[in-house]
């Protein structure tokens, strides 16, 4: 990835995560994501922090309508992952797989698994170590943009990668 | 007699279960020997019904004590019936004779009079906690009593369930079929914001009343399912972090976890019509296949062996065949297969994606959610999948569930934006009578219980 695509990919997550007052935690009442919460996220300036990961490598792919492939914009904010979780080999990550609202509840529930496996097999095949990854589905439990229209629905079809220094 | 219904009553008086045994059988015999008319009987069908006419005068409480429990049962029983969309009330203000004791002869004519075609009396006695309802059907036209008085025994507390008997009597009798009003319904209770929705695992009447909590919202819950008897329901969780297959006694609330695999997610459980066996979903890797658990020992067999999304089982009522939904073809399409896996064959043609079927208790027929241009409906098909009729749209419809007797189905209806909420509605098989079901919270993913016993 170039150094530009990167700084632009930065700039997009950073203004993504600004319009979603929801996108840093959106889980955190169901006792899920132990690791999001944020006074373990760190200061943004250190690029070990949390709060880095997120703001400036990026913590999310996003999948068109029924589709689990990672395009090559995932790809790029995957890669930026790589090379984060291998400068931190302290950390673990749980990806967690989402689908928008227009489907039935298990069938996205299984759709988002296949994303999050996606994301997974990616992030394995650039050296990430398969038992720092796991999967987890929220099918369409956890929307983070919750507009009935694609603008939302875009943004819910989803594999955000939390990243945690506890164990498994 | 009067020993042993004493014996039955002391032992399960705590539980609410009822005894029901034959009484009084004939108060007075109806002398006309030839009826003048066909007995009484509503046929259900596709077709749109006249509803049958009816007077339900209100029961004769037996002591003064009586008369409120006499009064609210009466008008559960009018409510069940009339939910039907079946019977139609003719008010009390058109009475010419009134019923003044349970016992007194039914002046027949009087009831003709004003085109009444079933008449129905009862009498209720409180005794401290206890509670007794006896009743009587007539067929007006007939001159004749529509099946023998029934006494239904149970606590005070258990008056709705005495009303719910009584009315599925009513109706059993007039259409031939059995009833549904004495039947639970587990669910998920939702509150909270869209985003962060708290979801808990609840069990109500069929009705939505007397409902209760049987988790308590700290990790979301899905899609849960009733046992054949009604004692035990499967369900999803996300109590470990990633949702695994729970089964719960509804009696005692107390949770065990049937499948917990770490890095596989277990969910859409069902249980065979023999309650042995649970069919349920895998994903491991990504990939999603249906298998079947053995209770007793807690072993699994793999049922399908695909790349491809299966998941939403369902069992034939004789257990032979199973129904899912699987995206082998591209969208989500409706297969059915042995119970011992093997080959599927596809039985959903139409336009659009089908999805979450459910075999109706008969075995006739599959009931399913379809997305089609942009809105979800709730179907039914044949199981070969022909004669495929639509009875709902709207935004978000899904998950559709059986009452004990085919007639109705119940299923989950979201709207849309950002305070979207979802709530259960029913709807016949006719595809009439739609209406909301009244419940605290929002709800969805219903199940319907067997007819309580």
């Amino acid at each position: 990835m170039t150094k530009f695509s990167l700084y632009f990919y930065a700039i997009l997550v950073i203004f993504l995560v600004g319009c979603s007052q929801n996108a840093s935690t959106p889980f955190s009442t169901n006792g899920v994501l132990n690791g999001s919460s944020s006074k373990f996220e760190g200061n943004v300036s250190d690029p070990s922090s949390i709060a880095f990961f997120k703001s400036n490598v990026g913590d999310r792919v996003l999948f068109p309508i029924d589709q689990s492939d990672v395009d090559q914009s995932g790809k790029d904010i995957l890669l930026g992952q790589v090379d984060w979780l291998q400068a931190n080999a302290d950390y673990k990550i749980i990806i967690e797989g989402h689908a928008d609202e227009r489907g039935t509840r298990e069938y996205n529930l299984a759709l988002g698994a296949r994303r999050a496996n996606s994301a997974r097999e990616f992030l394995v095949s650039r050296g990430i170590e398969s038992s720092r990854i796991q999967t987890v589905s929220f099918g369409k439990e956890r929307p983070v943009e919750l507009c009935s229209n694609e603008n939302c629905y875009s943004e819910n079809r989803r594999a955000v990668s939390v990243v945690s220094n506890l164990n498994f | 007699m009067i020993q042993p219904i004493d014996a039955i009553w002391n032992n399960r008086a705590e539980n609410e279960e009822l005894v029901l045994k034959p009484f009084l059988v004939i108060i007075f015999i109806s002398l006309t020997t030839f009826a003048q008319s066909a007995p009484l009987r509503i046929t259900i069908t596709e077709g749109v019904i006249e509803p049958l006419p009816y007077a339900a005068p209100a029961f004769i409480g037996e002591t003064g004590a009586s008369n409120e429990v006499a009064n609210k049962i009466t008008e559960l029983v009018k409510s069940d019936l009339f939910g039907t969309g079946l019977f139609r009330e003719v008010p009390k203000s058109s009475y010419i004779s009134e019923i003044d004791t349970f016992s007194s002869a039914v002046q027949y004519s009087d009831w003709k009079a004003i085109n009444v075609q079933a008449l129905l009396t009862g009498s209720v006695l409180v005794t401290g906690e206890k509670l007794s309802v006896k009743f009587r059907l007539f067929d007006v036209f007939s001159n004749s009593e529509l099946g023998k008085g029934l006494q239904f025994n149970s606590t005070k507390q258990g008056w709705r369930r005495i009303a719910h008997k009584v009315a599925d009597e009513v109706y059993s009798r007039i259409t031939g079929e059995q009833g549904y009003f004495d039947s639970r319904v587990v669910y998920v209770a939702e509150t909270g914001k869209k985003g962060s929705r708290k979801k808990r695992l609840a069990i109500m009447d069929f009705d939505g009343a007397n409902s209760k909590y049987l988790t308590d919202g700290s990790y979301i819950v899905l899609a849960p399912r009733f046992s054949p008897t009604g004692e035990r329901v499967l369900y999803t969780s996300y109590e470990t972090g990633t949702p695994q297959i729970y089964i719960i006694e509804v009696a005692t609330a107390k949770r065990t976890v049937l499948k917990n695999r770490k890095g596989t997610m277990s969910f859409a459980p069902r249980f065979s019509p023999d309650g042995q066996s649970v069919v349920y979903s895998l994903e491991q890797g990504g990939n999603t296949d249906i298998f079947i658990m053995n209770l007793r020992n807690n072993s699994s067999a793999r049922l399908t062996s695909a790349p491809s999304i299966e998941t939403a089982p369902s069992f034939s009522p004789d257990g032979s065949k199973i129904v899912f939904e699987s995206d082998r073809s591209g969208t989500q399409q409706l297969y059915v297969m042995s119970s011992l896996g093997g080959s599927a064959k596809r039985i959903s043609s139409g336009e659009g994606r089908y999805g979450t079927p459910v075999w109706s208790p008969r075995g006739d027929r599959i009931a399913f959610t379809k997305q089609s241009r942009g809105r979800f409906h709730i179907g039914v098909m044949r199981v070969d999948g022909s004669k495929e009729r639509l009875l709902t749209a709207s935004f978000l419809d899904e998950g559709p569930t059986w009452s004990p007797n085919g007639r109705v189905i119940m299923f989950t209806r979201e709207t849309q934006g950002e305070r979207g909420v979802s709530a259960l509605y029913s709807v016949d098989v006719s595809g009439r009578n739609l209406k909301k079901v009244t419940i605290r919270d929002g709800g969805s993913d219903p199940s319907w219980s067997p007819l309580g016993k």
